[in-house]
């Protein structure tokens, strides 16, 4: 088929009550600062792996608290763990430490 | 012979604390290869071996390191340790010049008043009886010393001593009850067949008008035998499993073993080495700064000995190496947690397929420019480098300018080495096909790794070394610009890497050094280390906080540091806080940069 550059929108409909957020539960007991994300997007802008691939940390913040796993499960894989997003990070969320508990997370309850 | 049933328990304890460290020396050393076992045979029939027993006489017995640190202190550990071992060797002389005996039983020594009430009418008998009464005096006053050091810490330079588990607590027990009942049943057996020196002899006949001395004495012989039973039978498994230990430490790290990727026999022998006699609590700022202890080797090299599960204690730690730097045994505790730390964390958890298909576009140049990471953080360091590299003539290539692969330590230390070096391979690929003969890099971090892991054949320098040689060699010429300043070594940069000379030569000729409270070997960490992995912002910026406070005490014109983190952290720290009137932070490469407009 042409690649005219655009393609038909997957649904995205959020139903809280069918998602499963027991990631971000996890995460919130794990790594309290979790909760003060506000989307800024600026651990996205500096991110080393942003670099290469679409990659987005902010995106995936959201996918956590929205308890959508599947988006998740193979794009944190790409982090590099650097930690540049802690350190610009407005709210001084410990980025790092919540990728790392994340992979830890769905790593253990596949 | 002689021999009476109260030397049982000493007896038994004896033999079974044999029997159960020779069994842990066995598997200590088989537990490594052939070749490795024979580098110690090697070891003892070299000249070496001198040098070996002068320190375990220096180390063991005398505590010399500790002294260093406090002379109480060190008071303290060399009269338990030189004391007893005297009064055992003082013991054995006098038995056997009392029985004319080359050979006697094992436990007459320990019991020889009991045994001997004539104990004249042998060479230097008096000397002997005031020799061992001044021993066991010495002993008593480092228990002294002891009991007063768990009351009044600071007395001992040291503001927080270890907590104890129960089974330390019983060791501890039966250890201070030893020599206060030693002196107990001596002067007993003294009061009434006048066999003893200065002390016995004398406290034996004041207790000899208050108490009735020949129905105690007896009892007095058991219970310091059964003392010294139990210590014995919980020393391998109290913290005094670190006096039959260091010596194997000694002579194992003489020989050249070292803890690298596993945990290996030697690994255990570094562990157990641990007296926790507590100089490492003070010297580390977790623990200053949130109070969280698990961490603090002392406390970690327990969990690992026993195998507790704890993670806090393998994560929450900078891997700054102060406590390594003050520890008097010398153990290397950076190590260990990063094998402990591989052992928990390498599952493979990244995929990195994405760079294979990242275009690996080198360019032909004599030197490779690496900024890291961090170094884009804080961009007037990689400004300031191009800057200097442009006035200096150099054909570079900035390998990370635009897309830039992480060099992998912040992997590394967190554990997950197999991850690490995917992003080694990627980076060494890159720089191999430049053909560049030196690597220059802004960040210790990446410094570090790239020296140790990546097994690059070319030179490989941080930029402090690098610029102090374009100085030198007067390719740059700076001017003096006679600001004060205080410079801050970097953890992977000094401690990590060992460079303290050329960052300070570098500064000398461009500014007016402040010297430091702390610094080289024992300078602070600026908290933000990668290594650790749950500290939030908040213990950070208290870590912070606590270590830009005391490298502004001078007030210098300038923080000077060579590394993007510490800048970056300090640069909140000082500029946010308001730490230091007006103090600039900078990196030494920014500050070049300036001198040499
Ligand atoms: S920078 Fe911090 S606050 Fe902003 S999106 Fe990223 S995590 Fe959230
Ligand atoms: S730690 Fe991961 S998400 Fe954060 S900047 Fe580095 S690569 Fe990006
Ligand atoms: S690690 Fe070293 S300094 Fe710390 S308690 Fe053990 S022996 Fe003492
Ligand atoms: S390495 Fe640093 S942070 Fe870790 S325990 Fe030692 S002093 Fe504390």
């Amino acid at each position: 088929m042409a690649d005219f550059g655009y393609k038909i929108q997957e649904d995205r409909q959020i139903n809280y009550d069918s998602n499963d957020r027991t990631l971000f539960y996890f995460l919130k007991r794990v790594e309290p600062s979790i909760s003060l994300c506000i989307g800024c997007g600026t651990c996205s802008a500096t991110c080393t792996v942003g670099q290469f691939t679409q990659f987005d940390l902010h995106k995936i913040m959201l996918y956590v608290r929205r308890g959508e796993k599947v988006h998740i499960a193979n794009e944190i894989k790409k982090c590099m763990l650097c930690g540049k997003c802690s350190l610009v990070c407005p709210k001084g969320i410990n980025t790092r430490n919540i990728i790392f508990q994340t992979r830890k997370f769905l790593h253990s309850n596949k | 012979m002689s021999y009476n049933p109260f030397v049982l328990p000493f007896s038994i304890g004896l033999v079974i604390v044999i029997i159960l460290i020779l069994w842990k020396y066995f598997r200590w050393v088989f537990s490594h290869e052939k070749a490795e076992q024979k580098k110690i045979v090697k070891l003892i029939f070299s000249f070496k071996i001198f040098s070996v027993i002068k320190e375990i006489f220096m180390e063991v017995l005398l505590h010399r390191r500790i002294f260093k640190i406090n002379p109480v202190l060190g008071y303290m550990h060399s009269s338990f340790a030189f004391g007893w071992f005297l009064l055992i060797l003082g013991g054995t002389v006098e038995s056997k010049l009392h029985s004319h005996h080359a050979f006697n039983m094992f436990y007459e020594p320990i019991f020889f008043k009991f045994f001997s009430h004539n104990i004249n009418g042998f060479p230097f008998a008096n000397g002997f009886k005031f020799l061992m009464d001044l021993i066991l005096l010495y002993i008593l006053s480092g228990l002294v010393l002891a009991m007063v050091k768990r009351l009044y810490k600071r007395m001992f330079g040291m503001k927080k001593t270890t907590k104890l588990r129960l089974v330390d607590k019983l060791a501890l027990t039966s250890l201070w009850c030893i020599f206060p009942l030693r002196l107990l049943a001596e002067s007993l057996t003294s009061a009434q067949y006048h066999n003893g020196g200065f002390l016995t002899d004398n406290f034996g006949n004041i207790l000899a008008a208050i108490l009735p001395v020949n129905q105690l004495e007896y009892p007095a012989w058991w219970a310091y035998s059964i003392a010294l039973g139990v210590f014995f039978v919980m020393l391998p498994y109290s913290r005094y499993m670190h006096i039959p230990t260091e010596m194997v430490l000694i002579i194992l790290r003489k020989a050249g073993f070292k803890t690298e990727k596993k945990y290996t026999g030697f690994s255990r022998v570094e562990v157990q080495s641990c007296s926790r006699c507590g100089v490492c609590l003070d010297a580390c700022q977790v623990y200053s700064a949130t109070q969280r202890n698990k961490m603090l080797p002392a406390y970690f090299l327990q969990s690992v000995r026993f195998n507790k599960k704890g993670k806090q204690g393998l994560t929450d730690c900078l891997m700054c190496g102060r406590c390594q730097e003050v520890c008097p045994v010398g153990i290397g505790v950076n190590a260990i947690r990063r094998v402990k730390r591989n052992e928990v964390f390498d599952e493979k958890g990244a995929e990195f397929e994405y760079l294979k298909d990242s275009d690996s576009k080198t360019k032909k140049a004599d030197v490779i420019y690496f900024a890291g990471c961090m170094t884009h953080l804080t961009p007037t360091i990689k400004k300031s480098m191009v800057n200097l590299f442009q006035k200096a003539d150099v054909n570079y290539w900035f390998m990370d300018e635009d897309a830039s692969v992480c060099c992998g330590r912040p992997l590394q230390v967190l554990g997950k080495e197999k991850d690490a070096n995917i992003l080694a391979d990627k980076n060494r690929e890159l720089i191999n096909n430049s053909g560049a003969t030196l690597l220059v890099t802004s960040c210790p971090i990446c410094y570090k790794i790239f020296k140790e892991e990546y097994n690059l054949n070319i030179k490989i320098q941080h930029h402090t070394e690098y610029l102090n040689e374009l100085v030198n060699s007067g390719k740059l010429k700076p001017v003096n610009l006679n600001f004060s300043a205080v410079y801050h070594d970097p953890c992977d940069l000094g401690r990590g890497s060992g460079i303290y000379s050329q960052p300070r030569e570098l500064l000398s000729k461009i500014s007016i050094t402040n010297k430091l409270e702390n610094e080289k070997e024992m300078a602070l960490c600026c908290g933000s280390s990668l290594a650790n992995l749950p500290a939030g912002f908040d213990d950070k910026e208290l870590m912070a906080i606590k270590a830009a406070e005391e490298l502004c005490k001078s007030n210098p014109d300038y923080l000077i540091t060579a590394c993007p983190l510490c800048k970056k952290t300090f640069v909140q720290a000082c500029n946010e806080r308001k730490i230091g009137k007006n103090v600039k932070v900078k990196d030494i490469a920014e500050m070049l940069a300036e001198a040499v407009m």
